[in-house]
């Protein structure tokens, strides 16, 4: 069983469409979406849920009015400035504070300051996942509540249960959707993977992203490839970033050209290789022989 | 005015909107800041090519045992909420990486054996260019706390008549960091389908932040009408539209500013600008609050 992960540095460089090409092309496979802040992938793979749990990131404060003595030890303690006395309609201060549930962070130091035992200290369900059935075969997602933090735990979480389901099922794949930037759901979606593929675009931007995400996967040794999407907008960077990136170890896995057939499939709620049998759903097919060859 | 460039989609637009928004205003003689808080991939460096000026660390304070007063008790480990402390056979071992610098550990050690100690997780750097004050901020790479470095950027800004900060994409932690205290956001999408379920969960953040917003469309006649047609029933104003040019996406590709290539958009820039500050008016005027950290 092999893990692969599409990841991109910049956003919006067709990650999720490249994926849902994947999950047409693949064998044997189990499907991630570890972009769970803004997930995407069901929206193509229109996933039939089949069993749903909740998630929780840690703990939230909640300060017990009626117990509260309002002598401040809280708001003191607090790092996150997490804590106020909120201001009423009628323009007067509250009595007691108020702990922001989108500032804390679930320290607990407020809870063991408070001499009057009156903050309450409870797992907050942060979200949901899924796993599910689609066409081309099981899914994990999630959707992360409004305004969250720990992606990076849901993050774990869902790879987890994707390999439990490839190695009860005995699959082959786990594809994984990533999320953009290199920092905290980045770093636990990559991390132990068999291989990272990298998309991005001929831009100086996606130039510049790609050189920070190769970083990354070679500080965490994980083998990487890049594959260039829209490289036809601007040939000369195509074959700068390749060269950038195989000096770096990075080989190429190849160029999708630029095609609205892209955005079509999107519509249409199907990947682009089942969408149109074009040049652009060859390219995708030639990146895919390339993962599997990357694999071994 | 501190506003806001954000997106639940990546790769929407919003380094191009937040640089050629900056130039535009500076252009009329304002005094303009731009924040650039995607530390983990930024970009607007690449198309307004700052002179920098200076350079500084940002740093958190994590934990310290001074070993000849601690005892082992454990008490550290078990108020630490993110595993980031292990006591093995009496020896506290400290995990900087999952430090949230709660300053729990040091709190509540019994034999005040804790000091703490600046670590570094990234740089902020300062410059201008064309007469805009510039600061940007770059997350080390492995480092997982982004949003540290974000706050890092937002402290070393100055005084502006008008602040744009561009936002990282996404709807968890650093975007949270980089818009809860702007004055109005402005989300920007595309016309697809990823571009309104991400657009959905941007708009449900700053709603629960309860800042006033407006949205800018990007390729907006590649897709379909669902975007327009969701901001009607939401009664959300559409501020902004750019349409699919390629001219701009070769601009953009080889870090050129669309206002440079494309004079006439100077025009819409400004016009939006002049959306945005009515209907940011209209918010103070309706009473919205914009400081959500004091609101219950």
């Amino acid at each position: 069983m092999k893990e692969i992960v599409v990841i991109s540095g910049k956003g919006g460089t067709g990650k999720t469409s490249i994926v849902a090409a994947f999950a047409a092309l693949a064998g044997k496979k189990v499907l991630a979406d570890c972009d769970v802040d803004a997930a995407d992938l069901h929206l193509v793979l229109n996933p039939r849920i089949e069993h749903r749990e909740d998630f929780s990131g840690g703990k939230k404060a909640k300060i017990l009015e009626d117990k509260c003595i309002a002598c401040d030890r809280c708001i003191e303690e607090c790092r996150f400035d997490a804590i106020h006395y909120p201001i009423l309609g009628n323009g007067k201060t509250a009595d007691t504070p108020y702990i922001n549930p989108i500032f804390c962070e679930g320290c607990g130091v407020c809870v063991r300051v408070c001499p009057a035992d009156a903050i309450s200290f409870e797992p907050a369900v942060n979200g949901e996942w899924y796993t599910s059935s689609t066409n081309y075969g099981p899914m994990v997602h999630a959707r992360l509540g409004m305004a969250e933090g720990n992606s990076g735990k849901l993050v774990t979480q869902i790879r987890q249960e994707a390999r439990d389901i490839a190695e009860r099922d005995n699959l082959d794949y786990i594809i994984v959707d990533g999320s953009p930037g290199i920092g905290c759901p980045v770093i636990a979606s990559i991390t132990g993977a068999d291989l990272v593929l990298v998309v991005t675009e001929p831009t100086l931007s996606g130039q510049h992203d790609l050189l920070r995400v190769a970083e990354l996967t070679a500080y965490f040794r994980i083998p990487t490839i890049v594959c260039i999407n829209k490289w036809d907008l601007n040939p000369d960077i195509t074959e700068q970033i390749e060269e950038e990136a195989k000096e770096r170890g990075v080989k190429p896995a190849g160029r999708i050209r630029y095609d609205n057939a892209i955005t079509k499939a999107q519509i249409m709620k199907t990947s682009v290789v089942e969408y149109t049998g074009g040049a652009v759903s060859s390219d995708i097919k030639a990146v895919w022989q390339n993962v599997l060859y990357s694999l071994g | 005015m501190k506003i806001a460039i954000a997106s639940g989609k990546g790769g929407t637009g919003k380094t191009t909107i937040a640089t050629n928004l900056a130039l535009t205003l500076a252009n009329t003689g304002k005094t303009i800041q731009i924040l650039d808080c995607d530390v983990e991939e930024p970009n607007c460096h690449i198309f307004l090519k700052p002179e920098i000026e200076s350079s500084s660390p940002v740093t958190v304070l994590i934990p310290k045992v001074i070993e000849e007063k601690c005892t082992g008790c454990g008490i550290c480990a078990e108020v630490c909420e993110y595993s980031a402390i292990a006591v093995i056979k009496g020896k506290v071992l400290i995990f900087p990486e999952l430090c949230h610098s709660c300053g729990a550990c040091k709190l509540f050690c019994p034999e005040d054996a804790f000091i703490e100690v600046p670590r570094e997780l990234g740089i902020v750097e300062k410059g201008k260019t064309n007469g805009i004050r510039f600061v940007h901020g770059l997350l080390n790479i492995g480092e997982l706390m982004s949003p540290a470095v974000i706050s890092g950027v937002k402290k070393v800004a100055g005084e502006s008549e008008i602040l744009i900060l561009d936002s990282p994409p996404g709807t968890s932690c650093p975007v949270i960091e980089a818009v809860k205290d702007a004055e109005f956001v402005l989300l920007v999408t595309e016309p697809t389908p990823f571009g309104l379920n991400d657009l959905e969960l941007a708009v449900g953040m700053v709603r629960e932040l309860n800042i006033p917003f407006a949205v800018a469309i990007n390729r907006s006649d590649v897709g379909n009408e669902d975007v327009k047609e969701y901001c009607k029933r939401e009664k959300i104003e559409i501020v902004l539209e750019i349409p699919d040019d390629r001219r701009i996406a070769e601009a953009y590709s080889r870090g050129e500013m669309v206002i440079h290539a494309l004079p006439e958009y100077q025009k819409t820039f400004e016009s939006c600008w002049t959306r945005i500050t009515d209907l940011h008016e209209n918010a103070l005027q309706a009473g919205q609050h914009v400081k959500a950290a004091t609101e219950s």
